[in-house]
């Protein structure tokens, strides 16, 4: 058997992919964040409950109506981001203006609410996800057996990344989101309706992270716990890129997931706070974060 | 001039009353346990000292650390395990308690305190989660189990800890000698120094002030006021777990602080109570904790934010204002 530096080849090539994996979700979960913070100036601590409430509406219409894989693929994004235009248009949007620190409470509120009931009605276990027909078994890659379905969570979710990216760079919308970003009131006084802007905003960040959690449900399990324990790491995240840059946190999710994989190669001991150290490190020599500015 | 000289003015009355309240509080707190059962009021002193430690952070230098329970959690391992493995006196393991917090808030502050606002948060977040995953992994901690059966033991070796009244107002004189610490912190010229840096930053970086040794200094003493509490929890529980390094633990020092009010003296100690009280009476029922820290949550955010005694406090001086 083949090894690199020491370990077998199949032992490293397993784990990069897992650690693909974690970073489709890092990036995709902090790509949302950094769109909604770049507009609305809150940190959206509700981003791993939403995340997990895609994941519950995919299982729960799965169940309850039997509409599958593909279909919640699109409808559990849409239920999660309606249900988060009616939070940023009666909760959020009376926080505009004051301290940032109330938006991150309030959100943390929301968040506890929906781990807590979630807790309450499943319990903290998890409950399984069956992946599509199509999706399941493996594919001989030549030097790895790559199951399929996460290949195409990887692709997935490097399409929703790019394609999030092109409406934010190259489209009319994206423009006047960026023109809002650097100065809201003008671009009201051109006659944008920027309410709108927030809220649609924020149900998009929200729509983004459900998404994740539908692409989640069949490699992890359907669980109440399942935002939470991945939130943390995600703010680590979005600290090491700077919330400035969507591509910078697109990248640098995916970055991290895979040194994290490899970290559990060499020292599995360290996995688990690899993206920590990483942060406390990117902190001391270049505070802004990889990809962003100091304001 | 004329409002220096009117501050003044309001400041011996202000002063005398505060006087009066003080004395009758402690007093109710030396007759409390015989009204109530005090297990229960240990633990509204210790979350009490918790959280005004914490308040003394996000109220007079405006820095929200969401990673307190790292403090809070890590001194009640470090007490813990002098007290129960190297047999210290639990005065003594307290103390090495409040060390260890102060140590690691040095490390952490020095790390976070690169950032404000909202990064402050979330690095701070992300620092105490990476402390909560160690002590799920370094043999002294004992993973899931924690470290239970601490023994209370004799305070110097005289005072029997396990008759629940003489720990109870051991507690107490720890308390009340923490909240001191944080009254004499806030009425000190360093206060002063801190409430600058919460209301202006840059002025006060440009009147001179290195901001950040400030800060520093200010994160270090929270923590080790925090390491107090949890150090002192430990004892008067007998166990030190992982639920004390948890970010639920830092939610809830959070809410506590902000449903008594932000920023007052004795708004976390109201807070903590309450949360306490509610917890206690929740544990019977069927209703999810969770669920209504987190109503309280976006309550206290979308209707009150200056809490309970802030709010008060805000009631009362419009009603002096409109009086005069």
């Amino acid at each position: 058997m083949s090894t690199i530096f020491g370990v077998p080849a199949p032992a490293l090539y397993g784990q990069i992919l897992i650690g693909l994996i974690n970073g489709s979700f890092y990036a995709m979960l902090s790509l949302g964040l950094a769109v909604i913070f770049g507009l609305l100036r809150v940190i959206n601590f509700a981003h791993g409950a939403q995340y997990m409430l895609g994941a519950f509406a995919a299982y729960l219409i799965l169940n309850y109506a039997g509409i599958g894989y593909w279909p919640a693929l699109i409808l559990a994004p849409l239920i999660v981001g309606a249900i988060a235009v009616v939070i940023e248009r009666f909760m959020l949007s009376r926080l505009y203006g004051i301290d940032p620190l109330y938006g991150l409470l309030l959100t943390f509120g929301l968040a506890l609410i929906l781990e807590g009931a979630f807790r309450y009605w499943f319990g903290a276990a998890g409950q399984p996800y069956a992946a599509p027909s199509q999706l399941t078994g493996a594919v001989n890659l030549g030097f790895m057996f790559m199951p399929i379905y996460r290949g195409w969570v990887v692709i997935a979710s490097l399409v929703v990344c790019l394609g999030t990216w092109l409406l934010i760079e190259k489209t009319q919308l994206g423009a006047y989101l960026r023109a809002a970003t650097e100065n809201a009131t003008l671009v009201q006084a051109f006659g944008v309706n920027v309410p709108l802007l927030l809220t649609l905003t924020y149900g998009l960040g929200a729509a983004l992270a459900a998404f994740a959690g539908v692409l989640a449900a069949p490699i992890y399990q359907v669980s109440p716990l399942m935002g939470s324990n991945l939130i943390i790491i995600v703010f680590a995240v979005v600290v090491v890129g700077g919330m400035g840059s969507i591509l910078g946190a697109i990248v640098t999710g995916y970055m991290l997931g895979v040194l994290e994989g490899l970290t559990k190669v060499f020292y599995p001991e360290a996995s688990s706070i690899v993206i920590f150290v990483i942060m406390a490190i990117v902190l001391l020599v270049r505070p802004a974060g990889l990809f962003g500015q100091e304001e | 001039m004329a409002v220096g000289t009117q501050y003044l003015a309001e400041q011996p009355k202000l002063r005398t009353s505060s006087m009066v309240l003080g004395a009758i509080a402690i007093a109710a707190l030396l007759a409390a346990p015989f009204f109530f059962y005090p297990v229960m009021l240990m633990s509204v002193l210790c979350f009490a000292l918790f959280a005004c430690a914490f308040n003394l952070l996000i109220g007079y230098v405006g820095l929200l650390s969401f990673g307190h329970a790292a403090f809070f959690g890590g001194a009640a391992y470090f007490t813990a395990h002098a007290a129960k493995v190297w047999g210290w006196e639990p005065l003594s393991a307290i103390l090495l308690g409040v060390a260890g917090a102060a140590a690691m808030g040095l490390v952490i502050g020095f790390v976070a305190i690169r950032r404000q606002g909202i990064y402050f948060a979330m690095i701070t977040l992300a620092l105490s989660q990476m402390f909560a995953f160690i002590c799920l992994q370094v043999p002294f901690t004992h993973g899931e189990d924690g470290i239970q059966g601490v023994p209370r033991g004799y305070l110097l070796g005289i005072l029997d800890l396990n008759q629940p009244l003489a720990m109870y107002y051991v507690t107490l004189a720890i308390f009340l000698f923490g909240f001191f610490a944080i009254w004499r912190i806030v009425h000190s010229p360093f206060g002063n120094i801190l409430k600058a840096i919460r209301e202006n930053e840059k002025r006060a970086v440009s009147l001179g002030y290195r901001v950040d040794r400030y800060k520093l200094g200010a994160f270090v003493m929270s923590a080790a006021l925090a390491g107090l509490a949890g150090g002192t929890k430990a004892i008067v529980f007998q166990f030190a777990t992982l639920t004390d390094v948890q970010w639920q633990m830092s939610g809830e020092v959070i809410l506590m602080t902000l449903l008594g009010g932000i920023g007052t003296l004795i708004g976390p100690i109201v807070g903590a109570g309450l949360v306490i009280a509610l917890q206690n009476y929740l544990a019977a029922s069927d209703f999810p904790v969770l669920v209504l820290i987190g109503i309280i949550f976006v309550i206290c955010v979308l209707l009150f934010r200056r809490g309970i005694v802030g709010e008060i406090l805000e009631f009362t001086r419009r009603k002096s204002k409109s009086a005069a």
